[in-house]
């Protein structure tokens, strides 16, 4: 979902500033969870692509795989604005470990149900 | 500051918090208490029984989870229901009720407390109610204080539109399921409140366990996006919104599908899609935050809201586009039959023949929720005023269910518990106004009034954002040390009667007030009242056992259908295949314990059709109907000797309807009514009618009953003509004692294969007619 650059007009300067400013203001814990979500985006567009150009044969399991993957990426998602100094504002009830605990837990629930769907 | 009457003045602030909660406990003990007695009128006046058609399927599936263990239930293949077909059972049920009551069953009997299954079903609704009530405690509570919490929960632990579907014996999906709606919309709510994945991950698991429950959970599937969808739209996107609504849709959409049920319709129906754009658009919208809050140009901003509508029509168009091509199921008949409220009637009879999918009528919800239906605008309008997320959910809810139930008798259920909610805020904004002892201090007169109407609005605001104990407390503590030192009540009331300098107008004395407050519990005491005689008089009966008053006053019980149901468990072969109107299915397999050809789960639209056009068509025409279907017995409900009005040949027309919709040309149900186009029984019937299995198999010997007497049916009010209609294809096995329920053999084949007919005829002694046969002698053998 993220990778919506291509559909604006891309002009170059407000995104060389984009990511200038990316790699200046972001913390390194953030840059560390935003690899993840790298990773996670372009292993879902694999099994996507999969799905579309060889199989999508076991639903089931593809289903498993790609919400795996879908659901990860949101349940980090999340936890990075969690944990984002700049939304401490909007989150007085979590603090970055509860934010944490709350993500082992929505990952654990997440991947019981994907193992179970797996079949 | 002055107070309206006397305050207790030394009281620590720790002691008010310590009564305020033992009164909560206490009083929500209380409410569940008289949840489940409400509920148990039933028992009490019948017997723990299962009641209606559906839930004896599921006391009989249950029954199997508890004697044979979960993965005997779960792979269970039905071979008696839908006889010729079979049922897989495990694949076509929400699975979650009787699963609820098989760990019951198991915890119970591991502590040594060996209850039998049967009761465990029976009383479940009543204890979920009481879980309900706690639930909506919780609900109410995040919106406004826990007083309002706790009118709520005493609303739901008894109002009729609740109960009626949550007596105990109602071992109905809807007994779980609306503890599960109120559950997981709390955690919904408290998870957008603190933008917490925990909860919105719980949210998801108790959403989990409303799929596995009910086929209602589409409703919250629907819910949660259009709440999501209307907070972007307001511009009240946070982050807390995305936290909370992706951990709920990743966890939730998932774990859906496990139920085999649902299987894949999360992602290929369209009852589903708006949960999956709402995600989509979350998922683009924070993208674009996180873009924004990194660059500040302004142009690249407007730039950036371009590019979410774009790709927000893109993916509206996208689904549209899908469903189009085929790839997205279209709405399913019973849920488009929601926003088409013709679409049912005209091209499915089986959704419109059942009497809880026609609309409401006023009176029915005057009779569901007395005082609640002019409180419920009231609440409504309260959200508006204050608006916080959580009311937009509120206000969401109350006009979503609204149209639903208005639509939709059975919808009656999901709007109930947004009504007492909504009521609870009401009425208690009320009481927080009127029981605030404070009174505006009487400096002059011209601004009195003025004065009077801000510190109304100031503090019930105040009183709802804050909670509620440490409100109080602080009310307390500032109304101890400026408590007047004449603050007697009587004292007081004696100063308002007698008009001392200090009156004012307005509602600030103890009177006004008193006189309020008085008002609005007697208007509860009204409801108790009312929800109580409703409970007892309406909603407590047995479906099964029919009650009756004889003359002298006495009650009487009419129990023909167990009578029945036992007879053909004890008279018939094991694998006696019995044909009946699909509404009777489940109870035969649950009482009877026979196999049957259609039953309640109506998921094969031609065999039922093909039972409609045996009933409705003539004995020659339904024969090999009859035998090419193993069919051993038909049974009939009659009711026209005791004026038991939800007979089946009340309900033949829709039999024809739905045969008619498969066989036009054979089934027509014009030919059924009489030239002038009334539904007659007597001998102005049509002659399609007199000839109809139906009919002859529910008037068969009735005249006789009457002797000379003209035989009168009290249903229809007509009177039946003198010639009894015979049978010849099926013999009659077994009348109940009034009659009510009748059952047919089949006879077999005749030895010398003659037609039965003739057969009947060479025994009766009729002459053969002379002359040659119509057809030749070799086919008439056959």
């Amino acid at each position: 979902m993220p990778p919506k650059a291509p559909t604006r007009p891309a002009t170059r300067s407000p995104i060389t500033s984009l990511l200038k400013a990316y790699s200046e203001q972001t913390p390194d814990r953030l840059k560390f969870i935003d690899a993840f979500l790298v990773f996670l985006m372009l292993s879902g567009v694999a099994q996507f692509l999969y799905c579309i150009l060889v199989t999508n044969y076991p639903f089931n399991a593809f289903l498993a795989g790609f919400s795996s993957n879908v659901g990860q990426f949101v349940l980090t998602a999340s936890l990075r604005s969690q944990v984002n100094p700049q939304n401490r504002t909007e989150f007085k009830d979590v603090s970055p470990e509860r934010a944490f605990a709350d993500f082992a837990l929505g990952s654990i629930v997440l991947h019981f149900f994907v193992f179970n769907f797996l079949g | 500051m002055s107070t309206a009457y006397a305050l207790p003045k030394d009281l620590s602030r720790a002691t008010v918090v310590n009564t305020a909660s033992l009164i909560r406990i206490v009083a929500l003990s209380l409410i569940s208490g008289a949840a489940i007695a409400s509920r148990l009128f039933a028992v009490i006046n019948f017997e723990s029984i299962i009641h209606e058609f559906d839930p004896w399927f599921n006391y009989r599936a249950t029954r199997v989870l508890a004697s044979k263990g979960f993965y005997e239930f779960w792979n269970w293949f039905d071979p008696t229901a839908w006889y010729p077909l079979g049922r897989v059972v495990g694949g076509t049920i929400y699975p979650g009720l009787m699963a609820t009551s098989g760990v019951i069953y198991n915890v119970l009997h591991y502590f040594n407390l060996p209850v039998d299954i049967r009761n465990i079903c029976v009383l479940l609704a009543p204890g979920f109610s009481a879980l309900t009530a706690w639930a909506t405690y919780m609900f109410t509570k995040e919106l406004k204080d826990e007083s309002a919490g706790l009118l709520a929960a005493a609303f739901i632990g008894i109002v009729p539109g609740y109960i009626s579907r949550s007596v105990a014996g109602s071992y109905d999906n809807e007994a779980i399921a609306i503890f599960l709606l109120m559950f997981t919309f709390y955690l919904w709510i408290k998870a957008l409140k603190a933008g917490s994945a925990f909860f919105g991950t719980c949210a998801a698991v108790f959403y989990f366990y409303m799929v596995a429950a009910w086929g209602g959970y589409a409703f919250i599937t629907n819910m949660i996006p259009v709440h999501a969808m209307v907070l972007i739209l307001m511009g009240r996107y946070s982050s807390r919104l995305y936290v909370a609504y992706s951990s709920w849709y990743a966890v939730g959409t998932l774990s859906s599908m496990q139920v085999p049920f649902v299987g894949f319709q999360p992602v290929r129906t369209s009852e589903h899609m708006a949960a999956l754009g709402v995600f989509g658009l979350l998922q683009i919208i924070a993208f674009a935050q996180l873009v924004r809050s990194h660059v500040s140009s302004k142009q690249f901003n407007n730039l950036l809201f371009y590019g979410v509508i774009v790709l927000g029509v893109g993916g509206v168009g996208a689904v549209v586009g899908l469903t189009y091509a085929g790839w997205i199921a279209p709405w399913t008949g019973r849920f488009y039959s929601l926003w088409d409220t013709g679409y049912a009637k005209k091209y499915i009879p089986i959704i419109a023949s059942v009497s809880e999918h026609q609309p409401t009528a006023w009176p029915s919800f005057f009779m569901d929720l007395q005082l609640l239906v002019f409180l419920f605008p009231a609440g409504v309008v309260l959200c508006f005023k204050e608006l916080r997320d959580e009311h937009v959910f509120v206000i969401i809810y109350a006009i979503v269910a609204s149209y639903f139930a208005g639509v939709m008798v059975r919808l009656m259920l999901t709007l109930t518990p947004c009504v007492c909610v909504a009521s609870a805020i009401a009425l208690s904004t009320l009481m927080d106004t009127y029981i605030d002892p404070v009174q505006p201090e009487a400096d002059e007169d011209e601004t009195a009034q003025s004065d009077a109407g801000d510190s109304v609005s100031g503090s019930s605001a105040t009183g709802s954002i804050s909670g509620a104990a440490p409100k109080k407390a602080k009310k307390l503590a500032a109304a101890a040390v400026a408590a007047p030192p004449s603050a007697n009540p009587l004292a007081e009331l004696v100063g308002a009667a007698t008009g001392g300098p200090r009156m004012k107008k307005g509602v600030w004395g103890f009177d006004t007030r008193f006189t309020v407050l008085l008002h609005t519990f007697g208007m509860l005491a009204f409801f108790v009242m009312h929800c109580t005689y409703v409970t007892s008089s309406a909603y407590s009966s047995p479906s099964v056992v029919l009650a009756s008053t004889s003359p002298d006053g006495s009650p009487h019980i009419i129990d023909d259908f167990r009578e029945a149901y036992y007879w053909l468990r004890q008279n018939t072969k094991e694998d006696a295949v019995v044909m009946s109107w699909w509404d009777y299915g489940y109870q035969i397999a649950g009482m009877a314990d026979r196999p049957t050809l259609v039953d309640n789960n109506t998921w094969n639209n031609t065999h039922i059709a093909t039972v409609g056009k045996a009933m409705s068509s003539s004995e020659e025409v339904a024969y090999p109907i009859l035998r090419a279907h193993d069919v051993d017995y038909v049974l009939v409900i009659f009711g026209g000797l005791l004026g038991y009005s939800g007979d089946d040949i009340n309900k033949f027309l829709w039999m024809i309807r739905i045969a008619q919709g498969v066989w036009p040309e054979e089934v027509q149900e014009a030919n059924y009514f009489t030239p002038g186009g009334e539904y007659r029984v007597d001998e102005r019937a049509s002659k399609i009618m007199k000839e109809s299995l139906m009919y002859k198999m529910s008037y068969y010997r009735f005249t006789e009953l009457y002797g000379a007497n003209p035989a009168q049916d009290r249903v229809r009010q007509q009177t039946i003509p003198k010639p009894s209609p015979t049978l010849d294809y099926l013999d009659e096995a077994f009348t109940s004692e009034n009659w009510i329920v009748r059952i047919y053999q089949v006879k077999k084949e005749d030895h010398l294969g003659r037609d039965i007919k003739s057969a009947n005829a060479f025994e009766g002694g009729k002459k053969r007619k002379r002359g040659r046969p119509a057809v030749g002698r070799r086919r008439a053998m056959q």
